[in-house]
């Protein structure tokens, strides 16, 4: 009869012949991906294309997936502890003094003295990612709505400043609030075919209407010069002084009128104030209709769409209402865009701006308006910090992803703020 | 002649392809009481309230509100619009809250109808006019109200989806009434509560009649719950109503003992509710 230290020893061989019948699998997956992929490679010999093999590599790449697979098999309870996912609770710490740090923090950046160029510049571009979420917030994050084309949006609404701009010569303070009606329009057509629509099925038509735009945009030739873009967007002025060395005939330009020697950083900061601006008024917005009956109507149509109709709310026109605000927020960002770049081209809108816009939000934690602040940073200062790692740098921003989605999985404040509270609203009554 | 009850349904009808849910049905249901409308599994009750309240739209028959404000046609109206024209008010046999929103939001969202007028489809509200803030004042008491009521003023900030069940039951409830119901639908409401629960929702449900003017719809499987509140019962069986009366007749009435307990064979039936049943007859 064995004993019981034999038949240990029996169930571990057992166990390691099964790590190993594992590994050996993983490693014939590998080696058949791996031949074609890896160990044939065409070369350019005098003119002559010559297949080259690369068999050493090939072996390397088995090999180093069998030996890896294995010690994950054989370490596995050394394995990182994931954390469950808390479910979000309405009562928590909220953190309005973050929010003030922020805010404040941004309105001084331009006047603290390591601000140079690069750093407003860099600022600008932060800011105007914050923005573009905040507005995808309202439909992703408060109404539940997928939409993976947003930067549609973006698009109708620096085409339509720049269209307005080149043809109408109309100012920045007139063409902004077209754009973003515009762009409205656009929400709610895209809004109307896709009202059945929920979940995956709602994200793969909102990325096809994305690309639609993009594609649009670069055939229609007469309209947008096609992949050419629209050059020499007219740059804003500071309530009709241009920002100009030597300005026009019968003008006179910032600098002259304040009495201050010519800088170009008096553009760049008034370009960044400028979008500061318009994202605090984005946030106020935001935050305000959250607390209105709409916004607590986006909110309830994400939780239940079911328990909305049985209420008698009208789901269409709930739906419709968070694509155009989210489509408008975007469209006044966009002509943002256009009038800082001077240029613009389909190329700025591609699929990638709108993967990185939900990111934003998903990863700031759906709902939350400091969340998308701190996840904006995080999405377009890694990659400029990452410069150093060159080529490398996409690799690391996707490991950085991966780890905060393993410890953070409801984003980085998943803390969801109530909208009313019966204590502080309601006075208890006689 | 006296007013016409506040629901007519005549010679309802609801088909799945071959599959008859309502077969020509035709009840009515009185205002200031309850009708409890009960009947075995898949009888069609569901079916019969998915109609009521625009899930579905019935392959035939006709439904007739005779609402305060005139007669309307239930029938022709669909989805959103029962309840919000109509106030016709339902809850649903598996609870249907918005989990994360906290009590006192769901019951802020039940009123979204008149706080979107007050607020004039948020342009009062964006710039807080004193019309948006009054109307919003008067939910919030309104909300307190139930709130009260249902005994959950405790939790009025918490996550609606982290309550215990009775207590979801109940705020599901209050939502209901919060959204101003002319006919109020509750379906299955005592279903997972023990008997304490069971009869303060009944004493709840009694408290509604007396003081609303609404008419409660009631499916419920929990007889003692049926037999103390209900003014009027209906049986259904596989689509059809079998019996339709007071509560002490139609617990006596022939087709409902066989509907429940078949032909000779009483193994369907719970044990309570047989045991009901036979002390009824003895009683007889």
């Amino acid at each position: 009869m064995p004993s019981a230290v034999d038949r240990l020893a029996v169930r571990g061989a057992g166990q390691l012949a099964g790590r190993l019948r594992d590994a050996a699998a993983a490693a014939f997956v590998t080696l058949v991906l791996a031949l074609p992929l890896v160990g044939l490679r065409t070369v350019d010999q005098g003119g002559a294309l010559v297949l080259e093999t690369r068999w050493d590599w090939v072996a390397i790449g088995v090999a180093a997936v069998f030996v890896g697979r294995l010690a994950l098999g054989l370490f596995a309870h050394l394995r990182l502890r994931v954390p469950r996912v808390v479910p979000r609770v309405a009562q928590g710490v909220a953190m309005p003094w973050l929010a003030w740090a922020v805010a404040g923090f941004a309105v001084a950046l331009p006047f603290l003295p390591f601000a140079d160029r690069y750093v407003i510049d860099l600022g600008t571009t932060l800011l105007i990612y914050v923005m573009l979420g905040w507005g995808l917030n309202v439909v992703v994050g408060l109404a539940g709505l997928l939409d993976l084309g947003y930067v549609a949006f973006y698009a109708v609404g620096a085409y339509a400043y720049a269209l307005l701009a080149l043809n109408f010569s109309l100012s920045f303070w007139i063409c902004l609030p077209l754009a973003g009606l515009l762009a409205a329009l656009f929400g709610i057509a895209l809004g109307f075919p896709v009202l059945r629509l929920r979940g995956d099925y709602l994200a793969i038509v909102t990325l096809g209407f994305g690309e639609m735009v993009r594609i649009i945009l670069i055939n229609w030739q007469s309209l947008t010069n096609g992949p050419n873009g629209l050059p020499s967007i007219p740059r804003p002025s500071f309530f009709g002084l241009p920002f100009e060395r030597a300005p026009a005939e019968g003008t006179t330009s910032f600098h002259q009128f304040f009495g201050l020697d010519f800088a170009p950083e008096h553009r760049l900061i008034f370009l960044y104030l400028l979008i500061l601006a318009l994202a605090l008024l984005t946030n106020v917005f935001v935050l305000r209709l959250r607390r209105l009956p709409l916004g607590r109507a986006w909110e309830a149509l994400r939780e239940d769409e079911i328990a909305c109709r049985a209420l008698g709310i009208n789901p269409t026109n709930v739906k419709l209402s968070a694509f155009a605000i989210g489509a408008m927020l975007g469209g006044f960002a966009g002509a943002f865009f256009a009038t800082r770049q001077g240029f613009i081209s389909p190329e700025s809108f591609t699929f990638i701006e709108s993967a990185t816009i939900v990111a934003i939000v998903v990863l700031g934690g759906m709902g939350s308006q400091i969340g998308v602040v701190l996840a904006a940073a995080f999405l377009v200062l890694l990659p400029e910090i990452g410069r150093e790692f060159a080529q490398f740098r996409m690799l690391v921003f996707g490991l950085a992803m991966i780890l905060i989605m393993i410890w953070r999985p409801q984003g980085l404040l998943g803390h969801r703020e109530p909208t009313v509270r019966l204590g502080r609203a309601a006075a208890p009554r006689p | 002649m006296s007013a016409p009850p506040l629901l007519e349904v005549a010679d309802l009808e609801m088909r799945f392809g071959g599959l008859i849910a309502v077969d020509q049905l035709s009840l009515t249901a009185a205002a200031r009481e309850i009708t409890a409308i009960i009947g075995p599994n898949g009888a069609g009750k569901t079916t019969l309230f998915n109609c009521l309240t625009g899930f579905y739209r019935p392959t035939g028959g006709r439904m007739v509100l005779h609402h305060p404000n005139g007669a309307l046609a239930l029938d022709r109206m669909d989805g959103y619009r029962i309840a919000a024209r109509a106030n016709v008010v339902r809850t649903f046999q598996n609870i249907r809250l918005f989990p994360g929103m906290t009590v006192l939001e769901n019951l802020l969202v039940a009123q979204h109808n008149t706080l979107m007028r007050a607020s004039s489809f948020s342009l009062a509200g964006l710039f807080g006019l004193a019309r948006f803030r009054r109307a919003e004042r008067a939910a919030l008491e309104r909300a307190r109200d139930w709130l009260a009521r249902v005994d959950l003023l405790d939790v009025a900030d918490l996550a609606a989806g982290t309550l215990p069940y009775g207590a979801q039951r109940r705020l599901e409830i209050a939502r209901a009434m919060c959204a101003d119901p002319v006919l109020l639908c509750l379906d299955e409401p005592a279903a997972g509560l023990n008997a304490r629960e069971s009869s303060a929702l009944g004493a709840l449900l009694l408290e509604i009649r007396a003081e609303q003017a609404i008419g409660i719809l009631l499916i419920e499987h929990d007889m003692s719950v049926v037999m103390g509140v209900s003014d009027h019962v209906i049986v259904l069986d596989h689509g059809r109503k079998i019996a339709d009366g007071a509560p002490a007749a139609v617990r006596h009435d022939a087709a409902v003992i066989k509907a429940y307990l078949g032909e000779d064979d009483d193994a369907a039936l719970p044990p309570a509710v047989a045991a009901d049943l036979r002390a009824g007859q003895g009683g007889a």
